[in-house]
């Protein structure tokens, strides 16, 4: 159907037009939701039923004048370690099982406000840990630009969602570049906002100094306006900021010339596919036709930047994680007395990378070794913070790649964890620092998969971000991801199978396309 | 640095973390926890005399909650999930007496 | 025992402060709730969860410790302590080890050895946790978290006592400084003071301190007493033995009086403090100090002083008057009222400690209002009811709060004056009774006070015993006299 190649925002104009309804455009989202999952694996769960409840309320809503909002009816896709109030959130783990939370993320419930259908959970590297989408105890999700690809992580699952047409945008976690780096691997924007603009609350904990929340969408407007609603002061989070600069959409299409934007010439080392560098470079070019002033400079430090995040990341995730013991929700296994009980759970709930994390983080906060790598660390991660001080007293932005690579194939990733980490080094300068960031796509390589441009500004100045992302965009118009249709559906089955052989996959709830054909 | 990371070191951060490895699993965490320690130690390159720990981002401070009642009665929520049961509206665990 | 020991004691005593929410979240405190009715998803550790300070926490922290001449630590964090249990939802606990909110402090004591300073090491602001009952019948234990996240100050001394004699006379002074600021009502019974013990012991003179045991589940002052000469026992038959004592915290058994390890190979004793990301640091500046020193109330030394200057009360009585801030309250409630401490004094001192020590029970737990006290002693100065009616009605005051003046109306208990009426009850009192009346003339006076206890009896106790006295007196005088003429 036509419509799932809108964006949201257009999507949103036509219905408050009365061109379509909410109902229509979630049995739209449903029905390529019905051919997709059996290949991509977007979605954890999905209850079709409660889709279309919403979709007729908030259609009542916008004819009654209630939801006048420019995103009003548009399905979206939500990470599934965003809480949901009554509906399942998995994390995509055992553990978690079929905990169901009596409270709602606050972002959700910004979105509920706004008038947004919510369509359903989307799949994700277990706890947000990964960049691929693998380590999900309920399976891989596939990359809808190349099915044997993966769709990059953790935010896979909205990220495949958003690029296959089952939603018109989602909901997804950067905590090291896990909204930046999948959108980068799916032609998509995804935007990491200023730590502390969005609520964490109701967003399971991986790193709690560094997790945020942010949009993934098909255009940079989407993502403005979706950022727009979720921001905001939150006073049950105590580390959401008050500030008023909120209104993103209104920068849209301010003139970006004499904007000053440096490249940090390590970005452009070692390990960078030559591919992703001519793209990126060529990107550079664009803005600076744009108006931009672009010049590269010496950043600093970045070879630091991942062993600092992981140091810091696992050891915040081995204390997050630890309320994970089989005795208040979620998963228990039977054990002989209370700590066996405890290890039983925690050793079959997790997955090998969570694991991973959790020995690591133990491990670096424990007695005799807390100086030398978890302080370290932060010490570490002051003179990373400072650096990006020092080039945003002399640069409105900064422009890089998203990711060194373009999305590798399903199974290469998982066997070497070091290598994969590697991966991140441009997107968690980021999270460190608390900076925004954005990726846009700005290209696609000889194979066909996308590239994502980054660009990183100063806290709060998500509105140089948006402005720059846009012109850029406007410049450049990308291709949107070729439609899935029935017949691929269809043959991605057998190959679906195989990408579910990593542990026990859990039981998805993806329910009764029956009752879809009918209500459509 | 990079420390030699021992059997009794990972039998160690299992019972802090309380993960029961298997032996295979053991041997792997310590190869794993080897490399990536070896990795941090990337770290020592880093001149940090005389910086502070940064533990906070912004210079925010004073984040309170006035002392007022806003929560009701939550046992509903908490006994919904519970996997060992309930009883007598308590949360059933293993014995904690030894 | 050839040899002479010195015993090393330090404290760690958690006060559960009198906040009406918890630490974290708007969850009241209030005692008594059905099992984890008080909870919401912070203090029961549900995923997505976010902790949120309340303001008042601090404020009672600032305050004790202002109370015990600590320094305050302007900038100060919240860390977490790793460690996993049932009562512990987050199976970490949110405290603070690296900037503890007060530091370097101090109180004085005083017992039969003298006056000594205690050294306050820190105070911390930490949260509580559940409650964990064990469950005979199916062999389990049930976890409650209406007390998770309940808000705790946790003081630690200096290792600066020596006996269990100084150990009680710290918890009691820090008892009274507490419970005056308001910051806590102290119940070492219902665990809102809890000490946790360190001992050691090292032979006389010696320089260096001996390893220490910490002991827990001290619930009396009682407990702590008999746990400290028990541990201090048991350390020096170790050291008599030649064998070492061991660094471990064990657990006293109050009923079979003795202590248990609580070592366990699961129990690594590695908590991993890191600080808290999910709470901003507290800023604690000069001026918010001092509005918290401007607020702090009369402390207990203070008022100890002024009873005895300002309403001439003996050192004795104004001890006991302030050894409970509830009842120093009761008693400066009252005399504001009434305008007579003296008599205050003495019905809180005598009458109020019977009734106390009758019903078992503390005075923190008086509950009679000062209005009702005042309005008694009004009535006993006018006359309106004599002294044994007085008590009377105070046992009524003491357990139902009643209002005397409606009462002695409903019940028509004034004071009988009326000259006729008592001469008419005297008179059939005497000729009921001329074996004591023969008595008397003989020489028996002691006879005398028979005879005006059965009068007062036969007027339901509401006459003026002085106009009884008066005319039993005068009677027997005039019969003697009737019988000569």
């Amino acid at each position: 159907m036509e419509c799932l190649r809108w964006t949201a925002l257009e999507l949103g104009r036509r219905i408050r037009a009365g061109e379509l309804t909410a109902v229509e455009a979630a049995q739209a989202a449903l029905r390529q939701i019905d051919v997709c999952e059996p290949v991509l694996n977007s979605f954890i769960t999905i209850d079709p039923e409660r889709v279309l409840e919403q979709a007729r309320a908030v259609q009542r809503g916008i004819e009654e004048g209630r939801f006048g909002g420019a995103l009003s009816g548009a399905p979206v896709a939500i990470k599934d370690n965003l809480c949901t109030r009554g509906q399942r959130t998995t994390c995509a783990s055992r553990i978690l099982g079929d905990f169901t939370p009596a409270y709602e993320a606050e972002a959700v419930a910004r979105l509920r406000r706004a008038g947004a259908v919510i369509l359903g959970k989307t799949n994700m590297d277990e706890f947000a840990m990964g960049s691929t989408t693998e380590t999900s105890a309920f399976g891989a999700t596939r990359n809808p630009w190349s099915l044997g690809r993966v769709p990059g992580g953790s935010s896979g699952g909205s990220c495949s969602a958003v690029a296959g047409g089952e939603a018109f945008y989602a909901l997804g976690s950067d905590t090291g570049g896990s909204i930046r780096q999948p959108a980068s691997f799916c032609g998509l924007v995804g935007l990491k906002p200023t730590y502390g603009r969005v609520s964490r609350y109701g967003l399971v904990a991986y790193a709690s100094s560094m997790d945020q929340v942010g949009p993934i969408a098909r255009s940079v407007a989407d993502c403005a306006a979706v950022l727009e609603v979720i921001a905001g002061h939150d006073p049950r989070d105590s580390t959401s900021l008050a500030r008023g600069d909120t209104d993103f959409t209104a920068v849209l299409g301010r003139d970006i010339k004499g904007m000053r934007i440096g490249i940090p010439r390590g970005y452009f080392g070692e390990g960078l596919d030559a591919e992703v560098g001519a793209a990126v470079r060529a990107a550079a070019q664009g803005l600076a036709a744009c108006g931009a002033v672009v010049e590269e400079f010496e950043l600093g430090l970045t070879a630091y930047a991942v062993p600092t995040y992981y140091t810091i990341a696992s050891a915040e995730a081995s204390s997050n994680l630890a309320r994970f013991d089989g005795v208040k929700y979620g998963y228990r296994a039977s054990g002989e007395g209370l700590h066996d009980m405890y290890k039983r759970t925690r050793s079959q709930g997790f997955g090998p990378e969570v694991k991973r994390r959790i020995m690591l983080g133990s491990f670096v906060l424990s007695s005799g070794y807390y100086d030398a790598y978890y302080l370290k660390a932060l010490r570490t991660k002051a003179r990373i913070k400072q650096a990006f001080d020092a080039a945003f007293v002399r640069y409105d932005l900064l422009l890089g790649p998203t990711a060194p690579t373009t999305a590798p194939a399903l199974g290469e990733s998982l066997g070497d964890p070091l290598r994969m980490y590697l991966g991140d080094i441009y997107t968690i300068g980021a999270n460190l620092a608390g900076l925004p960031a954005i990726s846009v796509p700005c290209g696609l390589d000889s194979g066909g998969l996308p590239i994502g441009l980054q660009l990183t500004a100063d806290c709060f100045q998500e509105k140089k971000l948006l402005a720059a992302a846009y012109a850029y965009e406007q410049s450049r118009p990308f291709p949107l991801c070729p439609m899935l249709t029935a017949e691929a559906g269809a043959g991605g089955e057998a190959a679906d199978a195989e990408t579910r052989g990593q542990g026990t996959a859990c039981e998805r709830k993806y329910i009764c396309p029956e009752q879809m054909r009918r209500e459509g | 640095m990079a420390e030699r990371i021992t059997g009794e070191m990972i039998e160690y951060v299992g019972i802090l973390a309380k993960l029961a490895l298997s032996e295979e699993e053991k041997a792997q965490a310590g190869r794993d926890m080897e490399r990536m320690l070896g990795y941090i130690d990337l770290l020592n390159e880093v001149d940090t005399e005389g910086v502070d720990p940064m533990t906070h981002l912004f210079s925010v401070a004073n984040v309170f909650r006035e002392d007022v009642v806003t929560n009701g009665d939550g046992s509903e929520a908490v006994w919904a999930g519970a996997p060992g049961g309930v009883k007598e509206g308590g949360l059933k665990a293993p014995r904690t007496l030894e | 025992m050839s040899r002479q020991y010195e015993t090393v004691i330090g404290l760690e005593v958690h006060i559960e402060l009198a906040t009406r929410t918890k630490i974290f979240c708007g969850c009241s405190t209030a005692f008594g709730g059905a099992p984890n009715s008080h909870t919401c998803p912070v203090c029961t550790g549900m995923p997505g969860s976010l902790p949120v300070l309340n303001r008042r926490v601090v404020e009672h922290a600032v305050a004790v410790g202002l109370a015990t001449n600590c320094r305050i630590t302007q900038y100060c964090k919240f860390d977490r302590k790793n460690y996993f249990y049932p009562d512990n939802p987050q199976n970490y606990q949110i405290s603070q080890l690296y900037l503890p909110i007060c530091r370097d402090g101090w109180i004085e004591i005083g017992t039969a050895a003298g006056r000594r300073v205690v050294g306050i090491h820190e105070i911390h602001m930490e949260e509580d946790a559940g409650k964990l009952i064990h469950d005979e019948w199916e062999d389990c234990t049930l976890v409650d978290f209406n007390r998770s996240g309940v808000p705790l100050i946790e003081v630690v001394s200096e290792p600066d006592m020596r006996s269990a004699e100084e150990v009680i006379a710290f918890l009691e002074k820090l008892r009274l400084i507490v419970q005056y600021l308001g910051a806590s009502d102290c119940k070492l019974q219902e665990g809102s003071m809890r000490a946790d013990v360190n001992l050691s012991v090292r032979e006389m003179g010696s320089g260096t301190f001996g390893t220490r045991t910490e002991m827990k589940n001290l619930n009396s002052f009682k407990a702590v007493t008999r746990a400290i000469e028990g541990e201090r026992r048991r350390q020096i038959e170790l050291l008599e033995e030649g064998r070492p004592v061991i660094q471990e915290t064990r657990r006293w058994d109050d009923n079979k009086e003795y202590s248990y390890a609580m070592r366990s190979k699961e129990d690594a004793r590695d908590y991993r403090y890191f600080p808290d990301p999910d709470l901003p640091p507290v800023v604690i500046d000069d001026a918010w100090i001092e509005a918290i020193r401007a607020r702090q109330p009369e402390l207990h030394e203070a008022k100890l002083a002024r009873y005895q200057a300002e309403f001439g009360l003996p050192a004795y009585d104004a001890g006991i008057l302030t050894s409970d801030k509830r009842l120093a309250d009761l008693f400066e409630a009252t005399t504001a009222l009434c305008g007579r401490p003296k008599r205050v004094s003495n019905w809180l001192m005598v009458e109020t400690m019977r009734l106390l020590r009758e019903h078992e029970r503390g005075a923190d737990q008086l509950d009679f209002s000062p209005e009702n006290l005042a309005k008694l002693i009004g009535l006993q100065e006018r006359g309106v009811v004599n002294g044994t009616v007085a008590k009377r009605i105070f046992e009524i005051i003491f357990t139902e709060d009643i209002d005397p003046e409606a009462y002695v109306r409903e019940h028509g208990l004034e004071t009988v004056g009326d000259e006729g009426a008592i001469r008419r009850a005297v008179e059939a009192v005497m000729g009921a009774n001329p074996q004591s009346v023969a008595d008397y003339h003989g020489g028996k006076k002691k006879a005398m006070g028979f005879l005006v206890g059965q009068a007062m009896r036969a007027m339901g106790g509401r006459a003026d015993p002085g106009a009884v006295n008066r005319i039993v007196r005068q009677m027997l005088e005039g019969d003697a006299s009737g019988d000569l003429g």
